[in-house]
């Protein structure tokens, strides 16, 4: 029997989606069920609901793709953390100011084992700062074994030299195990030493996470009587190999919107768009080129921490079905507040008494909806509330679009009938059929990637360069379980450093594949 | 003329930095490197070794040296690799070694961006007060364009330190040698070091100054940060004038040896609505013009900022759409002599055009 079917799964923090796919993406079952406190009982109501509709061809599942935002909520919440020790190269470099120093006291206090900068790192020219600390590293960890569950490492310039990052990790397995874990810095995140410390560190506090995560899913697997390969989503939109995610689970944060962005690329065939994605509480704007969510340039906060790890480039704006209306007709004050899952009591069409941005929808007519009509009284109120509302997002459509080009606008998520047809800045837009679980969908649809970064000077090895770096990208994606026979380079990126006397370049290269069969 | 300050800042402790980081910014006037990596570092600092006191050049001893600090070399190479935090003891110990006299209080070179918020570190780490002036007022890109070059004050002999404790003491026969020599220096470093040049006597520095720098940055962020009318609290604070609020419509921007130049256009939204604004940038913003008509220009301040919380917004910062207010106010008149403007009036940054005071351009 073939195992041709793939569930992909998104736990969001209002709903756990579900949706089957075959291997035509034809959609064969799906579900939207209420996010549990434990969670667990969230993905066990979605997957046994599938399996159920499926019937028999349940059997047929052969992969599940989860997206999550439980590495988001641990670091929010400062929850089911691991304790680690940071050990930064570059002394006497950076002595200024040490590492997690500028953390809040209470992820600070979660996560911290112990600290250190000693001697290592090198220039951005590649010249060494100083010879690698081998004993201060020896016994840094001596002191701290027994006591952490990981190690994150951060060298000065490690994203052009790794090598001490890289020497120190064989350090670490001397001394402390082979098992233990170990997060290196040019792994994770680009120049910029405290942001690129910080996203080491809470990598390296993620690995018990998404261990949980990891069993905790596939024991609801097991337990819907299923044997699968399970896949986990990452950020950029892609999928990786739970071996990866283990060593990565920091990749998983914002894997949620990058699903979103791919599931409404899917639904509608287009690759370069703008989507927008309606909640109840808040709108996110992603745009897509050649069909993967733009990423953010910026440094991104997390839980109070600066990082410069990859993200979608996402405008968040507080409208959504649940928005609460107050005020008047002439002054009409939309949210930021929302009645969020308290809709279907709150709400005026629901017999509630909050006004909300869904029963404007149903004043005007846009939306067929709840139980009970909107007070006349209401009405004027409301329609300004709408008014200002739509105004607000053709303002934040204007500040994603890069150029003036208009792209066409792809609306998804619960509530997108707050998208008007005809709303400015946009060629045209679309309201895909099953877009209110576009994440689900991007998820189950989604190839699996690598990624290789460097700094290049231009010159004779320079294509040599390229060619090294293209391989090791198509080499990491094969190992996250992409088909070796269909793997391709997707993007390549060159940022130029100016301000290194010779010409050099950032050179970003990304491949990806569908997933080799089962 | 800007206006009266109302408050003379006396001590910076670590609940000052984030108003001195924000006015930096602003006088920044588009450069000045990042304020944003400096901040916890100098809050670190004066957490560690206490605030810094604030003193006017006539509180300190008059033959007691003053040295005018700042960092140089690249903003991206100083994100990654971080200050020692021993660079101003050794910088100090230098300069007190080939003057042989005391130092008796730090200066900044430069208030506008990082190079306005560091020096504050180095006080701190050295018990040393701040000088509450600077010799810009703003940011500039060159070491020349400084009040003690336009008065004549000896600039030699300058000193360089970087983080691996080497120093360097030049006594370059021009402003141009002045700054190959020390770039070599810098780059030699790794691309960051921390200088100190003009180094003079508190006296002779009397008059020679722009008076009030720190007060004057501190007092900016107090007063904007977080309020609702960021932009009408800055025109009455600084004598400003909004020359146009919109939204950018057209960024050019190119780097070549370290220096962003191009231009950025703001179509104008709301009462403006039909207008468009073009500033011209050389890591600064240097001229705005609308219709060809010159609406401001270098050395008078010009800003770009966020219409909604008054930040202001670096070049490098600059993207399509964002919705901004750019605003222009008088420089300090120190630079309104002639000989002044042949240092840093449009004409000194390749623009065939006249300086036009701010007040008069308006009028």
């Amino acid at each position: 029997m073939s195992l041709d079917l793939r569930v992909g799964m998104d736990v969001g923090g209002t709903n756990t989606d579900a949706v089957v796919l075959d291997e035509n993406n034809r959609i064969l079952a799906r579900t939207k069920q209420a996010t549990t406190s434990d969670v667990r009982s969230g993905m066990q109501n979605a997957l046994t609901y599938v399996i159920d509709a499926l019937g028999t061809d349940a059997q047929r599942i052969g992969r599940v793709m989860l997206g999550t935002t439980h590495a988001t909520n641990a670091i929010l919440e400062r929850r089911s953390l691991g304790r680690v020790a940071a050990i930064r190269l570059g002394a006497p470099a950076s002595l200024s100011l040490e590492p997690m120093e500028s953390w809040p006291d209470d992820l600070r206090e979660a996560v911290c084992v112990d600290a250190c900068i000693l001697e290592g790192g090198h220039y951005v020219d590649g010249r060494r700062i100083s010879p690698l600390d081998e004993d201060g590293i020896r016994n840094f960890l001596s002191s701290v074994a027994n006591k952490v569950d990981a190690i994150a490492i951060t060298s000065i310039f490690s994203p052009t030299s790794p090598q001490d990052e890289e020497r120190a990790r064989k350090i670490v397995s001397e001394v402390l195990g082979s098992n233990m874990a170990v997060t290196l810095s040019h792994e994770i995140g680009s120049l910029g030493l405290l942001e690129r410390e910080n996203a080491t560190i809470l990598n390296a506090a993620l690995f018990g996470v998404i261990g949980q995560v990891i069993t905790a899913t596939q024991d609801v697997i097991t337990g819907a009587g299923l044997v699968v390969e399970m896949l986990l989503a990452q950020n950029d939109g892609t999928l990786m190999a739970l071996d990866f995610a283990r060593r990565f689970p920091i990749l998983t944060i914002g894997s949620g919107p990058a699903n979103s962005l791919r599931g409404a690329a899917f639904l509608t065939g287009l690759t370069n768009s703008i989507v927008v994605d309606v909640g109840g509480t808040s709108t996110d704007f992603g745009v897509l080129i050649n069909g993967y969510p733009r990423e953010s340039a910026a440094a991104v906060e997390i839980g109070g921490v600066r990082t410069n790890f990859r993200m979608p480039d996402l405008l968040s704006i507080a409208i959504g079905g649940g928005t609460i209306v107050s005020g008047t007709a002439s002054q009409p004050v939309v949210g930021p507040q929302s009645v969020g899952y308290r809709l279907t009591t709150d709400a005026l069409i629901y017999g509630g008494v909050t006004p909300t941005l869904t029963d404007a929808l149903v004043a005007e007519g846009r939306l067929q909806l709840g139980s009970h009509t909107v007070p006349q009284g209401e009405k004027e109120k409301l329609k300004s509330a709408l008014h200002s509302a739509t105004e607000s997002i053709a303002d934040a459509i204007d500040r994603v679009t890069v150029g003036n080009a208009l792209l066409p606008l792809i609306a998804v998520g619960g509530g997108s009938l707050l998208i008007p047809p005809d709303i400015a800045g946009v060629s045209h837009v679309l309201h895909p059929e099953n877009g209110d679980i576009a994440n689900a969908i991007g998820a189950a649809i989604a190839w699996v990637s690598g990624h290789w970064e460097g700094v290049v000077a231009h010159g004779d090895e320079f294509n040599d360069a390229v060619t090294n770096g293209r391989s090791i990208a198509c080499r990491r994606a094969i190992e996250a379980g992409a088909d070796p026979q269909l793997v391709e380079v997707v993007d390549q990126t060159e940022t130029p450093l100016s301000y290194l006397s010779s010409p050099t370049v950032r050179l970003v290269i990304k491949a990806a594949g569908p997933l080799s069969n089962l | 003329m800007s206006k009266k300050r109302t408050t003379e800042i006396e001590q910076i402790t670590q609940d000052d930095i984030e108003d001195l980081a924000f006015g930096c910014a602003l006088l920044g006037t588009g450069g000045g490197g990042s304020v944003g990596g400096a901040i916890l570092e100098v809050k670190n600092a004066i957490k560690k070794f206490g605030p810094v006191s604030v003193v006017q050049l006539e509180d300190v001893a008059a033959d007691g040296l003053v040295m005018p600090t700042c960092g140089i070399g690249a903003p991206t190479v100083s994100f990654e690799m971080l200050n020692n935090g021993g660079e101003a003891h050794l910088l100090r110990q230098e300069v007190e070694r080939v003057f042989n006299k005391p130092v008796v209080a730090i200066m900044a070179s430069e208030i506008g961006g990082s190079n306005g918020v560091e020096p504050v570190m180095w006080a701190s780490r050295l018990g040393l007060p701040i000088v509450d002036a600077d010799t810009m007022g703003r940011a500039f890109p060159e070491v020349q364009m400084g009040s003690f070059f336009v008065r004549g004050l000896p600039l030699t002999p300058i000193i360089l330190v970087d983080f691996q404790g080497n120093s360097i003491t030049i006594a370059p026969t021009s402003g141009e040698s002045a700054e190959s020599e020390s770039r070599a220096f810098t780059i030699a470093s790794g691309g960051v070091a921390l200088m100190a040049d003009y180094i003079n006597p508190a006296a002779r520095m009397i008059g020679n100054v722009i008076v009030g720098s720190i007060s004057n940055a501190i007092e900016i962020g107090r007063a904007v940060r977080g309020t609702q009318e960021p932009i009408r609290r800055l025109t009455d604070l600084l004598g400003a004038h909004a020359l146009i609020t919109g939204k950018i419509s057209e960024i050019e921007r190119h780097t070549h040896g370290g220096f962003v130049r191009g231009s950025v256009t703001i179509s104008g939204t709301g009462i403006d609505s039909g207008r468009q604004v073009r500033i011209d940038i050389q890591n600064e913003n240097l001229v705005a013009k609308e219709n060809g008509r010159i609406l401001a220009s270098v050395p008078d301040l010009i800003s770009v900022l966020d219409t909604q919380t008054g930040t202001a917004i670096a070049t490098e910062e600059m993207k399509y759409a964002m919705r901004v207010t750019a605003m222009a106010w008088p420089c300090d008149p120190l630079w309104r002599t002639e000989r002044a403007l042949q240092t840093v009036g449009p004409r000194a940054f390749g623009y065939d055009i006249d300086y036009v005071p701010i007040e008069d351009s308006q009028r």
